[in-house]
Protein backbone atom coordinates (compact mmCIF):
# COMPACT_ATOMS: atom_id res chain seq x y z
CA UNK A 1 0.00 0.00 0.00
CA UNK A 2 1.32 3.88 -0.61
CA UNK A 3 1.76 5.50 2.09
CA UNK A 4 0.48 8.89 3.10
CA UNK A 5 4.06 10.74 2.81
CA UNK A 6 4.08 10.04 -1.36
CA UNK A 7 0.46 11.80 -1.47
CA UNK A 8 2.13 14.77 0.44
CA UNK A 9 4.97 15.03 -1.66
CA UNK A 10 2.00 14.89 -4.75
CA UNK A 11 0.96 17.53 -3.06
CA UNK A 12 4.05 19.43 -2.00
CA UNK A 13 4.89 19.82 -6.05
CA UNK A 14 1.57 20.25 -7.32
CA UNK A 15 1.85 23.58 -4.60
CA UNK A 16 5.39 24.57 -5.76
CA UNK A 17 4.69 24.12 -9.48
CA UNK A 18 0.81 26.67 -9.12
CA UNK A 19 3.15 28.97 -7.02
CA UNK A 20 5.62 29.15 -9.44
CA UNK A 21 3.29 29.90 -12.03
CA UNK A 22 1.47 32.66 -9.84
CA UNK A 23 4.48 34.25 -9.18
CA UNK A 24 6.39 34.46 -12.54
CA UNK A 25 3.89 34.12 -15.08
CA UNK A 26 2.19 38.17 -16.57
CA UNK A 27 -0.84 36.97 -17.38
CA UNK A 28 -3.84 37.33 -15.21
CA UNK A 29 -5.36 33.83 -16.51
CA UNK A 30 -1.90 32.27 -16.03
CA UNK A 31 -1.66 33.70 -12.62
CA UNK A 32 -5.58 32.40 -11.83
CA UNK A 33 -4.79 28.74 -13.45
CA UNK A 34 -1.74 28.81 -10.92
CA UNK A 35 -4.27 30.14 -7.89
CA UNK A 36 -6.56 27.29 -9.16
CA UNK A 37 -3.26 24.56 -8.59
CA UNK A 38 -2.53 25.70 -5.54
CA UNK A 39 -5.97 25.38 -4.03
CA UNK A 40 -5.98 21.65 -5.65
CA UNK A 41 -3.18 21.07 -3.98
CA UNK A 42 -4.38 21.71 -0.63
CA UNK A 43 -7.55 19.51 -1.21
CA UNK A 44 -5.52 16.72 -2.30
CA UNK A 45 -4.03 17.08 1.54
CA UNK A 46 -7.51 17.23 2.90
CA UNK A 47 -8.32 13.40 1.16
CA UNK A 48 -5.20 12.12 1.93
CA UNK A 49 -5.42 12.99 5.45
CA UNK A 50 -8.66 11.69 5.63
CA UNK A 51 -8.22 8.13 4.32
CA UNK A 52 -5.01 8.25 5.93
CA UNK A 53 -6.67 9.10 9.77
CA UNK A 54 -7.50 5.97 12.04
CA UNK A 55 -11.24 6.85 12.05
CA UNK A 56 -12.30 7.83 8.65
CA UNK A 57 -15.67 7.70 9.40
CA UNK A 58 -15.45 10.47 10.54
CA UNK A 59 -16.05 12.58 7.35
CA UNK A 60 -14.73 16.55 7.97
CA UNK A 61 -11.94 16.10 5.48
CA UNK A 62 -13.93 15.37 2.65
CA UNK A 63 -16.66 17.64 4.14
CA UNK A 64 -13.68 20.63 3.97
CA UNK A 65 -12.74 19.60 0.32
CA UNK A 66 -16.59 19.36 -1.09
CA UNK A 67 -16.46 23.29 0.98
CA UNK A 68 -13.30 24.17 -0.28
CA UNK A 69 -14.23 23.45 -4.28
CA UNK A 70 -17.57 25.39 -3.85
CA UNK A 71 -15.71 28.19 -3.12
CA UNK A 72 -12.82 27.44 -5.33
CA UNK A 73 -15.62 27.70 -7.92
CA UNK A 74 -17.10 31.03 -6.98
CA UNK A 75 -13.60 32.45 -7.04
CA UNK A 76 -12.83 31.02 -10.41
CA UNK A 77 -15.92 32.75 -11.49
CA UNK A 78 -15.17 36.32 -9.86
CA UNK A 79 -11.79 36.62 -10.90
CA UNK A 80 -12.16 35.48 -14.45
CA UNK A 81 -15.09 38.17 -14.60
CA UNK A 82 -12.67 41.26 -12.77
CA UNK A 83 -10.09 39.74 -15.27
CA UNK A 84 -12.56 40.21 -18.77
CA UNK A 85 -13.64 43.87 -17.22
CA UNK A 86 -10.16 44.60 -16.91
CA UNK A 87 -9.52 43.96 -20.63
CA UNK A 88 -12.30 46.05 -21.39
CA UNK A 89 -10.66 48.45 -19.57
CA UNK A 90 -6.96 48.44 -20.50
CA UNK A 91 -6.81 46.03 -23.57
CA UNK A 92 -4.37 43.98 -21.47
CA UNK A 93 -4.02 41.24 -19.79
CA UNK A 94 -0.43 41.86 -19.00
CA UNK A 95 -0.56 42.39 -15.16
CA UNK A 96 2.86 44.09 -15.52
CA UNK A 97 1.12 46.76 -17.80
CA UNK A 98 -1.62 46.96 -15.61
CA UNK A 99 -0.29 49.70 -13.19
CA UNK A 100 -2.04 53.02 -13.05
CA UNK A 101 -4.44 53.50 -9.95
CA UNK A 102 -6.55 56.05 -11.58
CA UNK A 103 -8.38 54.21 -14.11
CA UNK B 1 -1.77 -0.29 -7.26
CA UNK B 2 1.47 1.45 -7.25
CA UNK B 3 1.99 1.39 -11.08
CA UNK B 4 -1.93 3.15 -11.43
CA UNK B 5 -0.63 5.61 -8.41
CA UNK B 6 2.78 6.07 -10.43
CA UNK B 7 1.14 7.08 -13.86
CA UNK B 8 -1.56 9.10 -12.38
CA UNK B 9 0.96 11.33 -10.56
CA UNK B 10 2.98 11.73 -13.71
CA UNK B 11 -0.01 12.63 -15.66
CA UNK B 12 -1.14 15.37 -13.18
CA UNK B 13 2.22 17.18 -12.06
CA UNK B 14 3.23 16.96 -16.07
CA UNK B 15 0.31 18.42 -17.16
CA UNK B 16 0.28 21.08 -14.23
CA UNK B 17 3.73 22.23 -15.08
CA UNK B 18 2.36 22.45 -18.59
CA UNK B 19 -0.45 24.15 -17.54
CA UNK B 20 1.76 27.20 -16.02
CA UNK B 21 4.90 26.67 -18.92
CA UNK B 22 3.47 27.09 -22.08
CA UNK B 23 3.26 29.57 -24.42
CA UNK B 24 -0.25 29.25 -26.13
CA UNK B 25 -2.72 29.95 -23.53
CA UNK B 26 -5.57 27.85 -24.99
CA UNK B 27 -2.95 24.85 -24.55
CA UNK B 28 -2.57 26.03 -20.86
CA UNK B 29 -6.04 26.06 -20.27
CA UNK B 30 -6.58 22.31 -22.07
CA UNK B 31 -3.40 20.96 -19.60
CA UNK B 32 -5.14 22.51 -16.57
CA UNK B 33 -8.19 20.09 -17.66
CA UNK B 34 -5.91 17.41 -17.52
CA UNK B 35 -4.06 18.14 -14.57
CA UNK B 36 -7.71 18.40 -12.84
CA UNK B 37 -9.03 14.94 -14.48
CA UNK B 38 -5.87 13.31 -12.80
CA UNK B 39 -6.52 14.67 -9.66
CA UNK B 40 -10.06 13.58 -9.53
CA UNK B 41 -8.64 9.82 -10.15
CA UNK B 42 -6.41 9.98 -7.48
CA UNK B 43 -9.29 11.43 -5.32
CA UNK B 44 -11.16 8.34 -6.96
CA UNK B 45 -8.06 5.85 -5.80
CA UNK B 46 -8.23 7.07 -2.30
CA UNK B 47 -11.90 6.23 -1.87
CA UNK B 48 -13.04 9.76 -1.80
CA UNK B 49 -16.03 8.79 -4.76
CA UNK B 50 -18.02 11.64 -4.17
CA UNK B 51 -15.19 14.89 -4.36
CA UNK B 52 -13.61 12.66 -7.48
CA UNK B 53 -16.56 13.50 -9.15
CA UNK B 54 -17.70 16.31 -7.68
CA UNK B 55 -14.02 17.57 -8.96
CA UNK B 56 -14.84 16.00 -12.32
CA UNK B 57 -18.06 17.91 -12.51
CA UNK B 58 -16.86 21.46 -10.73
CA UNK B 59 -13.34 21.55 -12.38
CA UNK B 60 -13.13 19.75 -15.60
CA UNK B 61 -16.70 20.75 -16.46
CA UNK B 62 -17.19 24.32 -15.33
CA UNK B 63 -13.46 26.00 -14.33
CA UNK B 64 -11.54 24.33 -17.57
CA UNK B 65 -14.59 26.16 -19.54
CA UNK B 66 -14.59 29.49 -18.04
CA UNK B 67 -10.90 29.41 -18.06
CA UNK B 68 -11.22 29.17 -21.64
CA UNK B 69 -13.94 31.68 -22.41
CA UNK B 70 -11.66 34.16 -20.74
CA UNK B 71 -9.23 33.44 -22.54
CA UNK B 72 -10.77 33.60 -25.93
CA UNK B 73 -12.95 37.15 -24.95
CA UNK B 74 -9.33 38.31 -24.15
CA UNK B 75 -7.84 37.36 -27.41
CA UNK B 76 -6.30 40.79 -28.86
CA UNK B 77 -4.47 41.77 -26.17
CA UNK B 78 -1.75 39.46 -26.09
CA UNK B 79 1.43 40.69 -25.73
CA UNK B 80 4.91 39.83 -27.92
CA UNK B 81 6.43 37.25 -26.51
CA UNK B 82 8.77 38.08 -23.53
CA UNK B 83 12.34 36.42 -22.69
CA UNK B 84 11.76 33.43 -20.69
CA UNK B 85 14.85 34.19 -18.46
CA UNK B 86 14.32 37.55 -16.47
CA UNK B 87 14.57 38.78 -12.86
CA UNK B 88 11.39 38.22 -11.54
CA UNK B 89 11.25 34.55 -13.34
CA UNK B 90 14.32 33.87 -11.47
CA UNK B 91 12.99 35.32 -7.93
CA UNK B 92 9.44 33.44 -8.05
CA UNK B 93 11.31 29.68 -8.89
CA UNK B 94 13.57 30.93 -6.00
CA UNK B 95 10.20 31.15 -3.92
CA UNK B 96 8.54 27.98 -4.93
CA UNK B 97 11.81 25.73 -4.43
CA UNK B 98 11.84 27.12 -0.89
CA UNK B 99 8.49 26.46 -0.11
CA UNK B 100 9.00 23.51 -1.89
CA UNK B 101 11.83 22.38 0.88
CA UNK B 102 10.03 23.71 3.78
CA UNK B 103 7.18 21.63 3.24
CA UNK B 104 9.46 18.92 2.95
CA UNK B 105 11.50 18.99 5.08
CA UNK B 106 8.01 19.05 7.63
CA UNK B 107 6.95 15.94 6.29
CA UNK B 108 10.07 14.45 6.38
CA UNK B 109 10.36 15.13 10.37
CA UNK B 110 6.84 14.41 10.93
CA UNK B 111 5.67 11.01 12.47
CA UNK B 112 2.51 11.12 10.91
CA UNK B 113 4.12 10.84 6.94
CA UNK B 114 4.72 6.74 6.98
CA UNK B 115 1.91 5.87 8.56
CA UNK B 116 -0.29 2.83 7.24
CA UNK B 117 -4.18 3.68 5.88
CA UNK B 118 -6.72 1.88 7.82
CA UNK B 119 -8.82 -0.44 6.30
CA UNK B 120 -11.11 0.74 3.18
CA UNK B 121 -14.24 2.85 4.13
CA UNK B 122 -17.87 1.75 2.39
CA UNK B 123 -18.78 3.84 0.50
CA UNK B 124 -19.38 7.23 2.24
CA UNK B 125 -22.19 9.18 0.06
CA UNK B 126 -24.96 8.47 2.01
CA UNK B 127 -23.14 9.66 5.12
CA UNK B 128 -22.42 12.66 3.21
CA UNK B 129 -25.92 13.67 2.33
CA UNK B 130 -26.68 12.99 6.05
CA UNK B 131 -24.14 15.42 7.23
CA UNK B 132 -25.01 17.72 4.76
CA UNK B 133 -28.26 18.13 6.35
CA UNK B 134 -27.72 17.97 9.90
CA UNK B 135 -24.33 18.88 11.35
CA UNK B 136 -23.25 21.40 8.12
CA UNK B 137 -26.66 22.65 7.40
CA UNK B 138 -25.27 26.32 7.92
CA UNK B 139 -22.50 25.98 6.09
CA UNK B 140 -24.26 24.63 3.45
CA UNK B 141 -26.61 27.55 3.62
CA UNK B 142 -23.44 29.90 3.87
CA UNK B 143 -22.17 28.21 0.68
CA UNK B 144 -25.35 28.65 -1.42
CA UNK B 145 -25.50 32.39 -0.30
CA UNK B 146 -21.51 32.62 -1.86
CA UNK B 147 -22.28 31.01 -4.89
CA UNK B 148 -25.82 33.38 -5.27
CA UNK B 149 -23.58 35.98 -4.81
CA UNK B 150 -20.67 35.49 -6.95
CA UNK B 151 -22.88 34.40 -9.84
CA UNK B 152 -24.66 37.75 -9.08
CA UNK B 153 -21.58 39.39 -8.72
CA UNK B 154 -19.51 38.34 -11.75
CA UNK B 155 -22.55 38.75 -14.09
CA UNK B 156 -22.68 42.42 -12.69
CA UNK B 157 -18.58 42.75 -13.65
CA UNK B 158 -18.78 41.00 -16.62
CA UNK B 159 -21.39 43.35 -18.13
CA UNK B 160 -20.79 46.71 -16.73
CA UNK B 161 -19.87 48.31 -19.70
CA UNK B 162 -22.50 47.18 -22.00
CA UNK B 163 -24.58 49.01 -19.28
CA UNK B 164 -22.87 52.00 -19.48
CA UNK B 165 -22.58 52.51 -23.03
CA UNK B 166 -26.22 52.64 -23.32
CA UNK B 167 -28.54 55.44 -22.95
CA UNK B 168 -30.65 55.80 -19.21
CA UNK B 169 -32.15 51.93 -20.23
CA UNK B 170 -35.89 53.04 -17.64
CA UNK B 171 -36.33 55.67 -20.39
CA UNK B 172 -36.18 54.13 -23.50
CA UNK B 173 -37.39 50.62 -21.84
CA UNK B 174 -40.84 51.90 -19.90
CA UNK B 175 -42.12 53.82 -22.60
CA UNK B 176 -42.73 51.31 -25.30
CA UNK B 177 -43.98 48.63 -22.28
CA UNK B 178 -45.98 51.56 -20.98
CA UNK B 179 -47.67 52.00 -24.23
CA UNK B 180 -48.44 48.00 -24.70
CA UNK B 181 -49.84 48.06 -21.89
CA UNK B 182 -52.21 50.40 -22.33
CA UNK B 183 -53.21 49.18 -25.40
CA UNK B 184 -53.47 45.94 -23.66
CA UNK B 185 -55.78 47.49 -20.94
CA UNK B 186 -57.71 48.94 -23.72
CA UNK B 187 -58.14 45.74 -25.84
CA UNK B 188 -59.24 44.19 -22.51
CA UNK B 189 -62.08 46.48 -21.87
CA UNK B 190 -63.59 47.11 -25.02
CA UNK B 191 -65.28 43.77 -25.45
CA UNK B 192 -66.31 44.29 -21.45
CA UNK B 193 -67.42 47.88 -22.34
Amino acid sequence: MIPLYYYLMVSAVLFSVGLAGALTRRNAILVLIGVELMLNAANLNFIAFWRYSPNPEAITGMMFVIFSIAIAAAEAAVGLALIIAIYRHCKTTNLERMDSLKG
Amino acid sequence: MQIAFAILVALTLASAIAAVSLRNLVHCALCLALAFAGLAALYLQLGAQFVGFAQILVYVGAVAILVVFAILLTRGGESAPQPVISRSWVAGIAVAVLVFGVLTKAMLSSSLAHREPPPKPGPAVREIGNQLMTRYVLPLEAVGLLLTAATIGASIIAMQDAGRKQPDPQSVASKPANARLRRDAEEFETPTG
